[in-house]
C-alpha cells in the first residue's frame, strides 16, 4: 500500500498568502516525526478565500484544513490532523465543502485533485481519453463534435470553437498552427493561470485535438510574464509530456506529429488581442492586424491558425471524452456549457467558480462570495475585465449569459467578476478606464490612441464642473467615435465602462464627487 | 546582480534561439533576465545577428512594458494597479508604499537598490491587493503587510 498523502498547493494565490512556507513546516516535522506520508504540490481547488489548504488523505477520503499559516503546522500535528483529526481550521471532506460541492465542475474537474506533474494521475482520472477518442474518431467527427457541443470562445469574445475550427481545417495551405491565447491581463481574471498551474496537461490534451481536428502540427502557448509561476509548471508539463510520448513525432503510435512552444509576452495588454498576440508570437510589437483576414485564414506567419483562449481549449478534452451532449445540456440558449466565473476585489469569499451558464450575479456574489470583504453593502460591479461594463447593485439579478449581458450593454468576457462596495469614486473608475487604454493602446488606430488620451481630459472636465453640458456631450460623441472607428476591442469597448459608470452613478461625476468618497 | 555586457555571452543567448527574428520578444526577455536591461549596445548586437535594422529592434523595445532601457534596482517590488486591486485599497497602499520608500512608481532609488514599479494584474485577484517581490507574489497586502514585505530579506 502507498503512503498516505498531504496536500499543499503549489498555486500563486496560495504561495501569496503562504503556502510555500506552510509546505516547508510541514516537510520538516513529518521528517523529524519519521512520517512516512507524501508531500504533494496540487493544484488549487479555486477556494482563495481558505488558502493555504491543506488536505490530508484518510480512510475517509480527503480532508481539508484552512486556512493554515506556518503557526497552525504544529498545533494541527499535535491535533492528529494527518487521520483527520479535530483542529478549529478542520473544513471536513473537501468534495462536501459546500462552496466547492454546488459547482458544475468540468475544465477544471481535476484542478485541486491531482499532482499537476503526474502524468499517472492525469491518466488515472481520465487525462488523455478525449485525445485517444479524437484519433479513433477522425478529424471531421472532432469538429463536429465541438461544434455539436456549442462551445464558445471563452477569451470574451464567445465565437463558436467548432465553426473556426471547421475555417482551418478547410483552410488551403498544409502548414497550420494552434495558437493558444494565455495572456491573461484582465483584471478580475485568473482561471487560466489556475489551470495551468493545477492541470497543464489538460491544456496540452485540448491543443492536441486541435492539432488533430485542423491538420496543425506545430501549438504555441502565448503566456503573460506576469505569471512566472504558470511558466515553470507549464514549461515543467511540456517537457514531461514530451517524455512520455505525447508530444513530438508519431504521438502514440497514431501517426500525428504535434508539439508546442511557450512565448512569454512583454507585460502588454494589448497582446491578448489575437492579432496582437500572433506579431507578438512572431517577434514583433504587438501591433493589432487588420481583419479580414480573419486569423482562420491567414494568422501566424500568414499561415491558417486556430486562435483559442486556454479555458476553451482546456474545455474540448471531456467533450471528446464525454460526447457533446453531456456538455451542451448545461446552460441556457446559446451560452452552452460551464464557464469558470472568477469572484474578485472586494469580496468575502473569493475564487474560481465553475458553472454552467445561466445563474445570476446576485447568486454568485452572495451565495458564494458572502457579500463585501470590508462588509460594506455592494455598490458596483464589473464584470468581463476592464473593458468591460460596471452594474449597480439593481442589475445584480442578471442572468449570467452572453446574450443578456449583451443586451445590458456589458459582457460576460472571460467571467472575471470584480466587486466594489460603497466607497468606490465611480468618477475615477471611468477615468482610469481611459487612462489604461491610454496606457496599453497598441497605437495603430486613432480613435483608441488619441480618443483614450482625451477621454480622461474631458472626464476630469466633467469632474471639476468646467463646461459640464458640453463636455457630457463631447465625451459621448467621443465614446461613439471609439466604439465604431476602433480596429479592435482595447478603443472599441473601453466606452463600455465609462459610459455604464456614467448612466448608473452620475452623481460620481458631479464637482467635488471624489472627495466626497 | 545584473552581469556586465559581454558580446560572446550574448551571443550565445541568441544562438540559444537560433537568431531567428521571431524569437525577438523572448531574446529580450533573457537579455533583460541577464543585463537587467536593453543597452544601445545590445540592440545593435541583435539586429546585427538577426539581419532587423536597428529601429526596428528599438521598435519592438520600446513597445514593451518588460523591457526597460535603463538598470532596474537590484530588487523590484510592483504593486497592483488594476481594478480588482483597486477595489481593495491599491491607491491607498500605493501611497504609503511611495511614502515609506521616497519613490513614486516607476522610479529607482539613486542608489540602485530599489524599484516601484506599476503592474497591471498579476492574477492573484481573490487576494486584492496584490504585491510582487521579484518573482515572488503576495496578497491581501495593507499598509503594515508592505511593510514587511520590505523589511524582509529580497526573496
Amino acid at each position: 500500500m502507498t503512503a498516505k498523502r498531504v496536500f499543499v498547493p503549489r498555486e500563486t494565490s496560495a504561495i501569496s498568502l503562504g503556502a510555500d512556507e506552510v509546505a516547508e513546516k510541514l516537510r520538516a516535522m513529518l521528517a523529524k516525526s519519521g512520517s512516512k506520508r507524501e508531500l504533494v504540490r496540487n493544484g488549487s481547488w479555486g477556494m482563495c478565500w481558505l488558502e493555504p489548504l491543506v488536505e490530508v488523505e484518510t480512510g475517509k477520503g480527503r480532508i481539508a484544513y484552512g486556512p493554515v499559516t506556518p503557526g497552525d503546522v504544529e498545533s494541527l500535528i499535535a491535533a492528529d490532523f494527518l487521520n483527520g483529526g479535530k483542529h478549529s481550521l478542520r473544513l471536513g471532506p473537501t468534495e462536501k465543502i459546500s462552496w466547492l460541492e454546488r459547482q458544475q465542475r468540468w475544465t477544471f474537474a481535476r484542478c485541486g485533485l491531482i499532482d499537476p506533474l503526474s502524468i499517472d494521475q492525469f491518466r488515472e482520472h481520465g487525462g488523455f481519453d478525449g485525445f485517444e477518442k479524437a484519433l479513433a474518431a477522425g478529424s471531421a467527427k472532432v469538429i463536429e463534435t465541438v461544434t455539436a457541443s456549442g462551445l464558445r470562445g471563452r477569451g470574451g469574445a464567445g465565437f463558436p470553437a467548432g465553426i473556426k475550427w471547421q475555417t482551418v481545417a478547410r483552410a488551403e495551405g498544409s502548414q497550420k498552427y494552434v495558437a493558444c491565447n494565455a495572456d491573461e491581463g484582465d483584471s478580475g481574471t485568473f482561471s487560466d493561470r489556475m489551470l495551468m498551474e493545477g492541470d497543464p496537461l489538460t491544456l496540452i490534451e485540448g491543443m492536441l485535438i486541435a492539432g488533430f481536428a485542423v491538420g496543425a502540427n506545430k501549438g504555441y502557448v502565448y503566456l503573460r510574464s506576469e505569471y512566472p509561476l504558470a511558466r515553470k509548471i507549464f514549461s515543467q508539463a511540456l517537457t514531461l509530456a514530451r517524455d512520455e510520448g505525447w508530444l513530438g513525432q508519431d504521438i502514440r503510435g497514431s501517426g500525428f506529429d504535434f508539439d508546442i512552444d511557450l512565448h512569454i509576452g512583454g507585460g502588454s495588454y494589448v497582446c491578448g488581442e489575437e492579432t496582437a498576440m500572433l506579431e507578438s508570437l512572431e517577434g514583433k510589437a504587438g501591433l493589432i492586424r487588420y481583419k479580414p483576414p480573419l486569423p482562420a485564414i491567414a494568422g501566424l506567419f500568414g499561415k491558417p491558425t486556430v486562435v483559442n483562449n486556454v479555458i476553451t481549449l482546456a474545455s474540448v478534452p471531456r467533450i471528446l471524452a464525454d460526447g457533446a451532449a453531456s456538455y451542451a445540456e448545461y446552460g441556457p440558449g446559446r451560452s452552452k456549457g460551464t464557464l469558470a466565473f472568477q469572484l474578485a476585489g472586494n469580496i468575502k469569499r473569493g475564487g474560481l467558480v465553475e458553472l454552467a451558464f445561466g445563474r445570476t450575479l446576485r447568486e454568485l456574489i452572495e451565495d458564494f462570495g458572502g457579500g463585501t470583504a470590508s462588509g460594506r453593502p455592494v455598490r458596483a460591479v464589473q464584470v468581463g475585465g476592464p473593458l468591460g461594463a460596471y452594474f449597480p447593485e439593481s442589475l445584480l439579478d442578471t442572468p449570467l449569459d452572453y446574450e443578456k449581458f449583451a443586451a445590458l450593454g456589458g459582457m460576460v468576457g472571460h467571467g472575471g467578476i470584480v466587486v466594489f462596495d460603497d466607497t468606490v469614486d465611480m468618477g475615477a473608475q471611468a477615468r482610469f478606464a481611459m487612462e489604461f487604454c491610454a496606457l496599453e493602446s497598441c497605437g495603430k488606430c486613432t480613435p483608441c490612441r488619441i480618443g483614450s488620451v482625451r477621454g480622461v481630459e474631458v472626464i476630469d472636465r466633467i469632474r471639476n464642473n468646467e463646461n459640464r453640458e458640453a463636455n457630457l456631450a463631447l465625451l459621448s460623441e467621443l465614446c461613439d467615435t471609439m466604439v465604431d472607428g476602433s480596429l479592435c476591442a482595447m478603443g472599441g469597448l473601453t466606452p463600455y465602462p465609462v459610459r455604464s459608470a456614467l448612466k448608473y452613478f452620475p452623481e460620481d461625476f458631479e464637482s467635488g464627487a471624489g472627495d466626497r468618497r | 546582480m545584473p552581469a556586465k555586457y559581454d558580446k560572446t555571452i550574448a551571443a550565445e543567448i541568441i544562438n540559444r534561439y537560433g537568431a531567428r527574428p521571431e524569437m525577438l520578444v523572448q531574446i529580450l526577455h533573457a537579455f533583460v533576465e541577464r543585463y537587467s536591461c536593453i543597452s544601445d549596445e545590445a540592440i545593435r548586437q541583435i539586429a546585427l545577428a538577426l539581419n532587423l535594422s536597428r529601429a526596428e529592434v528599438h521598435g519592438v523595445v520600446s513597445f514593451y512594458h518588460d523591457f526597460r532601457t535603463t538598470p532596474a534596482g537590484k530588487r523590484v517590488i510592483r504593486i497592483c494597479q488594476a481594478e480588482s486591486c483597486q477595489a481593495m485599497g491599491s491607491r491607498k497602499l500605493t501611497e504609503h508604499a511611495e511614502e515609506k520608500t521616497g519613490l513614486s512608481l516607476n522610479e529607482t532609488s539613486s542608489d540602485g537598490e530599489l524599484t516601484l514599479e506599476a503592474v497591471y494584474c498579476l492574477g492573484n485577484c481573490a487576494c486584492s491587493p496584490a504585491v510582487m517581490d521579484g518573482e515572488k507574489v503576495y496578497g491581501r497586502v495593507d499598509p503594515e503587510a508592505f511593510d514587511r514585505i520590505l523589511g524582509r530579506k529580497q526573496a
